[in-house]
């Protein structure tokens, strides 16, 4: 291992390996941050959910945006997979459906950046019995 | 590559240790690499949760996913549903006894709502033998601002501000024992961390070095520029297997990297901390005792003046504390004294972390503001009382503590308080009792340990308290009287205001308080030999209603001394002289013919 010879260095080893352990601090307060749920039922994964899910975790990461990426079930809407859910702090989560990698580079930019909504809103059609 | 999804802690406490975290740990790697998912999920392994009730521990991360009493069987699954598909095992989660429901994440727990955790801050969130997670959470950014922005005595006017004081049971403020080490003048002193942690029930310090030992050394090195040392000693007892080795792993990680050493980040400070290990003796944790062990000698403690400030380990100036209070220095400079002192109360700064044990429903390690009421703690944090029994006491400070009851439980949590109401903070071990605890063999049980932990060297604590047992050993047998109490009484006063030192001074505490709150209990013991508890089994009569009885003859079979008779399909009696009222013959009675008189 490297020695770490001031503080200087302390500093950049730290930044680092932040990354290293940043998916456990963005997880330790979650609804400070926007949330993102991938639906990841086997119609989703079907439709290509992984890879949006990757490309989601790879894309905020590289923007610099923090942000909580999980998968999900079914949300119920096979018709429009790969469906994602994005919850921005403080609000109403929205459901975006037939999500490809250019509409979720859209939601990046666009709605997780900057609140302003897309194309491709679901209307949610359900109420959950924990409301 | 694709970023690492998920985040898959596993508890590696001694607690979760010893039911298969190691096993539950290996068979996940395995899984994951059996299909493929390296590039998803990561296992790591990290200090205690707290949480130990419902152990082995795996929570997944970002989604603070917390699963309960996880088996090496269920690793399989968890994969599967969780980290593939996305849904969480049900079955696993943990359960809110109150509402019968499940919680999906630890957020909603009430058992963490409530806390604030500053010196338990990374355990169960690092992996505790890897540095670079430790640095990654700020970790020795403390040490670099102290050695390179700060004189020493700013950094103890810090501490002093913070208004920190001994985590050990003590309570001394922390800043101005530095103070003290460092006015004397020497060519070399040392830095003690005190991890020597006997109390019966007491596992925090254990769990700050299994879940964060960077935290202990980067304070000490702190504590050794602060105070003018260059070596520091830390002093646990071998019974701590894991706590040891995390130790040598962080204390081997940061000399590799030179964060102990020689001129640590370039300012010319050198510092560097060695193992001392214990034999695991009571008396040990008191700090001239501690000295004289590290030293070879007899584990004895001596009178104070001459403090350790003056003369210690070696005889050279030595400051001494505690595993916890350590574990606050570092977060007290990074976060600012200011930002310290506002939390807790007037007189009783930052958080004190418990170990809950005993009739509680959520047994497992708290940190909580100091001023929360114990009525929080029990009924809050720990769940309740197992069983939905009644309340009767619960035993703060260990040994030399005392026990506290229905009355106090709106007591906020402090120092002084909790000296005021007859007990006392200790090192944090908190054991709940309810209705089937006996009060006067509680204080026996305390009063056993302290005979069996006495060095001997002075007699009021050798004698005393071997005697203050005897009295209470024939209490419990029923052959107590009214003198036998004010005995008691008068005995302990002198052990108190005549033993050498703190260990013999407060043993008498455990049987003051419990004749204090607990004065009916005990008189009844002497005068209508009565346990209402049912624990002194010598006055007790098991006795077979013969309305009941259909003479099965399951008890007769099964009485370990031969003592009950009868004829078959006849009620059966038992031989009181020969009984020994072990309770077997009402355990496996199916008509509950028998009961306790």
């Amino acid at each position: 291992m490297a020695k770490i010879k001031s503080l200087a260095d302390l500093k950049n080893l730290r930044d680092n390996m932040k990354s290293g352990i940043d998916l456990r601090e963005r997880g330790d307060h979650p609804d400070a941050l926007p949330q993102v749920k991938v639906g990841m039922a086997t119609s989703g994964i079907a439709s290509g959910a992984k890879e949006i899910m990757n490309f989601m975790i790879d894309e905020l990461d590289k923007r610099g945006i923090p942000a909580v990426v999980t998968q999900t079930g079914d949300m119920g809407y096979c018709y429009a997979e790969p469906t994602i859910e994005v919850k921005l702090p403080g609000q109403d989560p929205v459901v975006f459906g037939y999500v490809n990698q250019a509409k979720a580079d859209e939601i990046i930019e666009k709605y997780i950046k900057n609140g302003e909504l897309v194309d491709g809103i679901l209307p949610v059609n359900f109420r959950s019995v924990n409301e | 590559m694709a970023k690492i999804k998920y985040h898959i802690l596993c508890c590696g406490g001694t607690g979760c240790h010893a039911s298969k975290s190691d096993v539950i740990m290996s068979r996940f790697n395995e899984v994951i690499n059996e299909k493929g998912l390296t590039s998803d999920a990561k296992v790591v392994a990290t200090g205690c949760f707290g949480f130990c009730e419902q152990g082995p521990i795996v929570k997944i991360l970002p989604d603070n996913t917390f699963y309960t009493r996880v088996t090496p069987e269920d690793v399989e699954e968890i994969i599967n549903e969780h980290i593939i598909k996305g849904r969480k095992v049900t079955r696993l989660l943990y359960t809110d006894p109150a509402k019968n429901e499940h919680i999906e994440d630890s957020k909603h727990m009430n058992f963490y709502k409530k806390q604030i955790r500053i010196a338990l801050r990374n355990c169960g969130f690092i992996d505790p033998e890897n540095i670079n997670e430790y640095i990654a959470r700020e970790g020795y950014e403390a040490l670099s601002k102290v050695l390179g922005e700060m004189t020493p005595q700013q950094a103890i006017e810090e501490v002093k501000l913070s208004g920190l004081r001994g985590r050990g049971g003590g309570g001394f403020p922390t800043g101005l024992k530095w103070e003290f080490a460092s006015k004397y003048q020497a060519d070399q002193k040392y830095v003690v961390c005190n991890a020597d942690e006997g109390d019966p029930g007491a596992f925090m310090d254990r769990s700050i070095l299994e879940g964060d030992p960077h935290s202990v050394l980067e304070a000490m090195e702190i504590c050794g520029y602060c105070i003018g040392a260059t070596k520091g000693l830390i002093y646990i007892r071998a019974e701590y297997p894991l706590a040891i080795h995390r130790l040598k792993v962080a204390i081997k990680q940061a000399r590799e990297v030179g964060l102990l050493g020689k001129d640590i980040l370039g300012t010319g400070f050198d510092f560097d901390v060695e193992l001392r290990y214990g034999a695991g003796a009571f008396v040990c944790g008191e700090e001239t005792a501690l000295i004289h062990s590290m030293e070879g000698h007899r584990g004895e403690p001596t009178v104070k003046p001459p403090f350790p400030a003056e003369s210690g380990y070696l005889k050279k100036p030595s400051n001494v504390n505690n595993v916890e209070t350590f574990a606050n220095i570092p977060v007290i400079f990074n976060k600012g004294a200011n930002w310290f002192n506002k939390i807790g109360t007037e007189r009783s700064k930052g958080t004190k972390v418990f170990a809950l044990a005993g009739k509680i429903n959520n047994v497992g390690l708290i940190e909580v503001p100091m001023g929360t009421t114990l009525r929080e703690v029990i009924y809050e944090i720990g769940g309740g009382i197992k069983g939905g029994k009644k309340f009767k006491a619960v035993q703060t400070g260990g040994p030399s503590g005392g026990c506290l009851t229905e009355k106090h439980l709106d007591v906020p949590i402090e120092y002084d308080t909790l000296i005021a109401a007859g007990s006392m903070m200790g090192s944090g071990g908190m054991i709940v009792m309810d209705e089937d605890n006996c009060m006067v063999s509680v204080a026996k049980f305390y009063l056993e340990f302290t005979v069996e932990e006495s060095c001997g060297k002075c007699t009021p604590c050798r004698i005393g308290n071997k005697r203050l047992h005897e009295i209470l050993d024939k209490i419990t047998k029923g052959h107590g009287t009214m003198e036998d109490l004010d005995k008691l009484k008068n005995l302990s006063q002198v052990i108190k205001d005549t033993a050498l030192c703190g260990l013999g001074q407060t043993s008498p505490n455990p049987v003051l308080s419990t004749i204090d709150n607990f004065w009916d209990e005990y008189v009844e013991h002497v005068t209508v030999k009565k346990c209402r508890a049912g624990v002194c089994t010598s006055m007790l009569k098991f006795v077979i209603d013969p309305e009941v009885c259909i003479g099965c003859t399951l008890c007769a079979r099964n009485c370990p001394v031969n003592a009950i008779t009868g004829e078959r399909k006849s009620p059966h009696q038992i031989n009181q002289d020969i009984c020994i009222k072990c309770g077997t013959c009402k355990e496996k009675c199916k008509f509950g013919a028998i009961s306790i008189k």
